[in-house]
């Protein structure tokens, strides 16, 4: 599963990062590393940007960049939970 | 003199920290192979001038995107006594690393440790001296809104500085930056040791907000409506201010000037007053919109709004291969495009600001507003204004959209759309202030000289040879006009428009004077000469033509300015004016095969 599919007000912890080196880049300097918990907390009209939280940091991302963020769920959430 | 460069992640207050530090006597600086201005200044440091250097905002050292490559270049091609590295100490533990990456090059350097009373409110507390101990660099924490710490802060470098003479070359620099190393174990070490974060942090002021501000459905709507407000507000306050410079200049000149002037030869009486004194006061014009629009702009960006309309906007905006903070300046670009080009500085990655740059001159600004509504009024019923009017509008969206599609592909970003959030934060007057004033500082060192030159060459073509009448057929303007016939011809305008054409280069705003300039009458006598010159559809013709082509002098040199190119300058200007040809043509033909 990939940051793109996570829904808004899911959790889940960030398994690897499969991105060019430049976003890789980027990402790590933000905060997304593998084995840290991340919550998706909306999501921009018209299937647009995801709005992030990792740690104490909030951020925007594509949802074409997220998909370069593999995540395993949290055990006790449902995956396919509608919002 | 010592060198100090100020260094730090976006969003950690870095530009408020050098304002408060640099006072007024910050410039921009001319480093070589740079493209991005650099802001520099002399301060006083420990009884010694030194200059301080204000880094672009960077996430990594080994980053990929342009303003990590500039610091790295400045780093390896120019020798710096002490790093000053600034810090968000809400986010210390991601943001650490930034510091090592620095100490690991050898450069001496200071950390500071800014927001400290965010930090506080968020309930993270650090030990600062045990911070230092760890790292090896000394640590002070500030709050570079308030200015608490700073004086310290300038002490300890000071210090710093003479305990700890800079070794390193900026080849050594350059040679360890390609190395890479591993950072990331040593800060986790750091920040487990020293850090206390509570379990959950406090962000529930900026949350509750953002519930509102970024709902699914209400957060379009409220953003444009605050945008307008904004612009509004500007317009408002900016319109008495604009007129009372005019009333100032105009004054000087037919109460001082004139007078004094009259004992000269004519031609150089014109040439003073109408080329040189009309340049000056057309650059003054700009001043109080800029200096609004710029108050505005810093409240906003500073607050943290900005981002979440690149947020709200980013589907749409995506589609044409820009980002959602573009829109801010192209919506500003409608009130006028001089500020919105210089506002594009908030864009990092350089395509996409040239790609928003290449469009921004393209949106129907309140200078040309002013000849359509002249135009339309001697031309259309007043049935038919409002619709006349509102078919530029598209037009001009319309042209903004093509553009931008057909030149994503040259100025292709392959930046991620990757941005942090920040908290709201409510910014201080003085930092606001001193955005607004430098801004204006800034437009005026680069503009004037350009925008003068242009007035007085316009001038020159409109009143030689000294045997014409001013702004007549027979001028050098005229003889242009003329030989460009053939090209003026297949889309309606005549020799008199070609010549308002002219003069509307310099500024949108001298049209309608000039018109009456060219045909040498007034008021309604004019309006009658015009309508009994031209039919509507040539007048159709002129105000698309001037809708598309060069906005003003200001706009060009200011394209000029931000874009540090030349080429671009021509590009944009070959662009317009082919595009703007191409519409009117089209226009003009067919309507006229319809029978009209």
């Amino acid at each position: 599963m990939h940051l793109d599919a996570l829904k808004p007000g899911q959790t889940a912890i960030i398994d690897r990062i499969h991105a060019e080196q430049a976003l890789s880049q980027r990402l790590s300097a933000l905060g997304f590393r593998s084995g840290k918990q991340l919550e998706v907390i909306r999501q921009a009209a018209f299937n647009g940007p995801l709005h992030v939280r990792i740690g104490s940091t909030d951020v925007i991302i594509r949802l074409q960049d997220a998909k370069t963020i593999h995540l395993h769920p949290l055990p006790h959430q449902k995956e396919s939970t509608t919002v | 003199m010592k060198r100090v460069a100020l260094l730090g992640m976006p969003n950690t207050g870095k530009s408020t920290l050098f304002n408060r530090l640099s006072g007024a006597s910050a410039r921009v600086g001319n480093w070589p192979g740079i493209t991005v201005d650099l802001m520099s200044a002399k301060i006083l440091l420990g009884g010694h001038i030194a200059e301080l250097v204000d880094l672009p905002g960077l996430y990594d050292l080994h980053g990929f995107s342009d303003d990590e490559h500039v610091v790295r270049h400045f780093l390896s091609h120019h020798a710096v006594d002490l790093v000053l590295i600034i810090l968000n100490s809400a986010q210390i533990d991601r943001q650490l690393s930034l510091a090592l990456q620095i100490r690991s090059l050898g450069l001496p350097a200071l950390l500071l440790l800014n927001m400290e009373d965010e930090a506080k409110r968020a309930g993270i507390t650090i030990d600062a001296q045990a911070m230092s101990k760890q790292l090896g660099i000394p640590v002070r924490t500030i709050s570079a809104k308030y200015g608490q710490g700073c004086p310290e802060a300038l002490q300890l470098a000071a210090q710093t500085i003479l305990q700890q003479p800079n070794l390193v070359t900026p080849q050594t620099i350059a040679h360890k930056l390609e190395m890479e190393n591993a950072i990331e174990q040593e800060m986790h070490q750091i920040i487990d040791r020293t850090v206390h974060f509570p379990l959950q942090l406090n962000h529930s002021l900026t949350d509750r907000l953002d519930k509102v501000l970024l709902h699914p459905w209400l957060g379009l709507p409220l953003f444009l409506l605050s945008v307008f407000l904004l612009f509004q507000f500007i317009f408002t306050v900016g319109a008495p201010l604009q007129e009372g410079m005019g009333w100032l200049f105009d004054s000087l000149r037919s109460e001082l000037l004139e007078p004094v002037l009259t004992s000269l030869p004519s031609w150089l009486n014109g040439l003073l007053l109408d080329g040189l004194y009309t340049g000056f006061s057309t650059v003054a014009a700009f001043v109080p919109i800029i200096v609004l629009f710029f108050l505005v702009m810093s409240m906003v960006e500073d607050s943290g709004y900005l981002s979440r309309a690149a947020f709200l906007m980013d589907t749409l905006m995506a589609k044409m291969g820009l980002d959602g903070r573009g829109f801010v300046m192209m919506l500003m670009g409608f009130g006028c495009n001089v500020p919105a080009l210089m506002g594009t500085r908030v864009m990092r990655s350089r395509p996409m600001r040239l790609l928003t740059m290449l469009t921004i001159p393209l949106s129907l600004c309140s200078a040309r507003l002013q000849v359509f509504l002249f135009i339309i009024a001697i031309l259309f019923p007043p049935s038919q204004a409002a619709l006349v009017l509102f078919s530029l509008y598209m037009v001009s969206f319309a042209t903004i959209f093509i553009t931008a599609i057909l030149f994503k592909s040259k100025f292709s970003s392959r930046e991620p759309f990757v941005l942090e959030l920040p908290p709201y934060r409510f910014p201080t007057p003085q930092q606001i202030w001193m955005r607004g004033w430098q801004e204006v500082k800034h437009f005026l060192a680069r503009a004037t000289k350009f925008i003068v030159i242009g007035v007085i060459m316009v001038w020159m073509l409109t009143h030689l040879p000294t045997t014409a009448v001013p702004a007549s057929p027979d001028t050098w303007a005229g003889s242009i006009g003329r030989f460009f016939a053939p090209v003026l011809d297949p889309i309606g305008i005549d020799t008199e428009l070609a010549i308002a054409l002219i003069f509307g280069f310099v500024a949108k705003e001298i049209v309608v004077g000039s018109l009456a300039v060219i045909y040498g009458l007034q008021g309604d006598a004019l309006s009658h000469q015009i309508a009994a010159n031209i039919d509507w559809v040539q007048g159709m013709s002129f105000m698309l033509f001037t809708l598309i082509y060069t906005p003003c002098l200001s706009t060009i040199a200011t394209l000029k300015s931000e874009s540090k190119s030349s080429g671009f300058m021509w590009l944009s200007l070959g662009w317009s004016l082919g595009l703007a040809w191409i519409v009117s043509f089209l226009f003009y033909q067919s309507v006229r095969a319809l029978g009209y």
